[in-house]
């Protein structure tokens, strides 16, 4: 298993048809993602040739879902056209909508997501890489032939973060990687992934990338103290960062002495978290915790 | 993008909020004539993006236009919080009854905009929040109805605000919804002692992201470029998402995740980061070129280091930039390159054929750091 997404997966992809959606369709599929469609109202009925198979483009979300029964939509539409992309695949009843663009403007991102939670669609991102499964599907741009499949889960803000846990642990494997992305203001929260890894069978340790701004990782090791019994290892990146700079990502900025990597560590590691120094140290963190666990479980002798 | 006082008060008057009258000066000369026109007695203010004018001597009441002038001769040139005052704003004095709070924030943990009002405004509103958070008023906003008159009367009344101020919340909502902003605050709030609600002081924060619908603010936005360091603004101008620091190691990396590890790490090693240059994802040979022409021209970095996990980024790519900025530039510093990921090998044998002597590559990002820090520490 994994969470959110599946080999079963069907993923449509809006934007398909642009430089970018070309570029990364054509990675999912290598990856094994099954992209049942591409949505742009202009090509409607045409479809695109991706080495030996052939993806139809719908003229809408709705049309997509129709014809294929897609229950995940990758959205790769340019920053001013992503609210209306959003709203149309929670209009459609979609179940997940992965939003890659980056540079949304946040009184976007504030009304889509309000749109997609009374839709009961689960959008992740903005700003974010997506989620690979690995062995099993990938939406968004994650590279999938760094890992492979294993018994950790990871949650990050980052991309290049999490690309860099997936190598350093690309013996141990995962079940799913999200990137929750780097705005202030996302759809899917490190809350949100943590539950359902706890939930998830499969995942015998959850990996959580934090970063500097806001308080979601403040928030995440509340829940963690609550709700999460499988163990956590933590990085946090922005040690350095000076107060009231925008490090990058629209959300990394340390407003007066909230926000701080300092805070966000003592909370983690006030609730029983292991924080890495580095990436690496988290990755060897991951590796003794998984020792002592044991060996990986087969699903004969799973522990409930 | 923070507004300057003086804009934002313009904001504010066209949306129909009440202002003082006031004027904007940069010299000391024309601050008189402004006096003149405003009455003669003024309240002079620096302008400058950060908290803490008043305490800093930086808003002074002057009773006449020669005090004025004087006045702004002593604010114009100082720096607040290293923060150059350039031009100071002049405002018509009024009598004060009483001073509220208003604002608009956003809520990340929720995802929507949350209202903030206090019958306790003019003082230092966290400190409020922190000592007597019921003088606090916190009240969601529903992105899809927004703020009409009886929701802000509602506030206005739960606040403990007189019902004339629902017309300003009104209006500060849309501020925030027409111009993108990210924050509006009104501090203070007054009513006059003839019975007015006037906007005395605010702050507005616009959505960088917004600017491709938001135009008006272009030129100020070159101005607000101006108060940066020389290297931001260089670097600002290649489009480069870059910020000066103030230590040796220049960092140059792909993915703001990955780059600000990169600072922690180096500092981790004893070193303190020059800056922070996250060259994106996918970066082409000439981004990576240019990264490093800007911080090679940092008199303050003693050495580089390149670390970059190529995802969508190709390494191969930023190995030809690597090799394509040291045709262009005399290195003088030590460059310490770490690739992995996307194509790394083809990358690491570019740079081993340019065969450069003070370039060298590390196989960890740790060890890289290590290694940058220590020739930074020999320089």
């Amino acid at each position: 298993m994994a969470i959110y997404l599946t080999k079963e997966s069907k993923v449509l992809v809006q934007g398909m048809t642009g430089s970018e959606g070309m570029k990364h369709t054509r990675r999912m599929l290598a990856a094994g993602t099954d992209v049942v469609g591409g949505v742009n109202p202009r090509k409607a009925g045409r479809s695109v040739d991706f080495d030996d198979r052939a993806v139809p483009v719908f003229g809408s979300v709705r049309a997509g879902m129709d014809a294929t029964g897609a229950d995940v939509t990758v959205v790769f539409v340019p920053p001013a056209f992503s609210k209306a992309a959003v709203m149309e695949a929670a209009d459609a009843g979609i179940g997940l909508a992965v939003v890659i663009t980056e540079g949304i403007p946040v009184h976007d991102s504030v009304a889509f997501h309000a749109y997609a939670r009374r839709h009961g669609t689960r959008v992740i991102g903005p700003n974010c890489p997506g989620l690979i499964s690995p062995g099993q599907s990938n939406a968004g741009i994650i590279p999938a032939d760094i890992t492979k499949p294993g018994r950790v889960g990871l949650v990050s803000k980052s991309g290049t973060l999490t690309y860099q846990l997936m190598y350093e642990l690309r013996d141990t494997g995962f079940s799913t990687c999200v990137g929750i992305g780097g705005d202030p203001v996302v759809g899917t929260t490190h809350i949100d992934c943590l539950a359902a890894f706890e939930a998830d069978p499969d995942t015998e340790l959850i990996v959580l990338i934090g970063e500097i701004g806001g308080d979601a990782e403040e928030r995440a090791a509340a829940f963690i103290k609550d709700s999460v019994t499988k163990p956590v290892v933590a990085y946090i990146a922005g040690f350095t960062a000076p107060e009231g700079r925008t490090m990058g990502h629209a959300g990394a900025i340390v407003s007066g002495t909230s926000g701080t990597a300092q805070a966000k560590k003592a909370a983690l590691e006030a609730v029983g978290v292991q924080v890495g120094n580095t990436p690496t140290e988290a990755a060897q963190l991951v590796l003794t915790t998984l020792a002592a666990v044991g060996p990986p479980l087969t699903p004969r002798t799973r522990r409930e | 993008m923070d507004l300057y006082e003086h804009q934002a008060r313009e904001l504010f008057e066209e949306y129909g909020i009440l202002v003082p009258r006031a004027e904007v000066a940069d010299s000391a000369e024309l601050a008189r004539a402004s006096a003149e026109r405003l009455g003669g007695r003024v309240v002079v203010k620096a302008q400058v993006k950060t908290g803490g004018r008043g305490k800093a001597g930086g808003v002074k009441f002057a009773r006449d236009p020669a005090a004025a002038e004087l006045t702004a001769r002593q604010i114009l040139g100082m720096d607040i919080k290293g923060h150059p005052v350039r031009t100071v704003m002049l405002a018509q004095p009024v009598d004060i009854d009483s001073e509220f709070y208003v604002s608009y924030v956003l809520d990340r943990s929720q995802g929507r905009f949350l209202a903030i009002a206090s019958a306790e405004g003019g003082m230092d509103i966290e400190e409020v929040a922190a000592t007597r958070p019921e003088a606090v008023l916190r009240t969601p906003i529903d992105p899809f109805d927004g703020v009409p008159r009886a929701k802000a009367a509602e506030i206005a009344a739960a606040a403990g605000l007189p019902d004339a101020a629902a017309d300003t919340l009104t209006a500060l909502w849309n501020v925030l919804i027409r111009e993108d902003a990210l924050l509006v605050e009104v501090n203070p709030l007054v009513r006059t002692t003839q019975g007015q609600i006037l906007a005395l002081d605010g702050k507005v924060t616009l959505d960088d992201n917004a600017r491709f619908r938001q135009t008006r603010w272009g030129a100020q936005g070159a101005v607000h470029d101006q108060e940066r360091d020389e290297l931001e603004a260089a670097a600002a101008a290649k489009g480069l998402n870059y910020v000066k620091l103030d230590g040796e190691v220049g960092v140059i990396g792909n993915g703001a995740g990955l780059v600000m590890s990169t600072l922690d790490v180096v500092a981790d090693c004893g070193a303190r980061p020059a800056n922070f240059l996250d060259i994106g994802g996918g970066a082409s040979a000439q981004i990576m070129a240019d990264g490093l022409s800007v911080i090679l021209s940092d008199p303050s970095v003693t050495a580089v280091f390149v670390n970059v996990f190529g995802g969508i980024t190709a390494c191969d790519a930023v190995a030809d930039g690597i090799v394509r900025a040291l045709e262009s530039v005399r290195l003088t510093k030590p460059l310490v390159v770490r690739l992995d990921g996307n194509n790394a090998a083809r990358g690491r044998a570019i740079l081993d054929e340019r065969g450069h002597p003070l370039v060298e590559q590390a196989t960890t990002m740790d060890g890289a750091a290590r290694r940058a820090a220590e020739l930074a520490h020999a320089a």
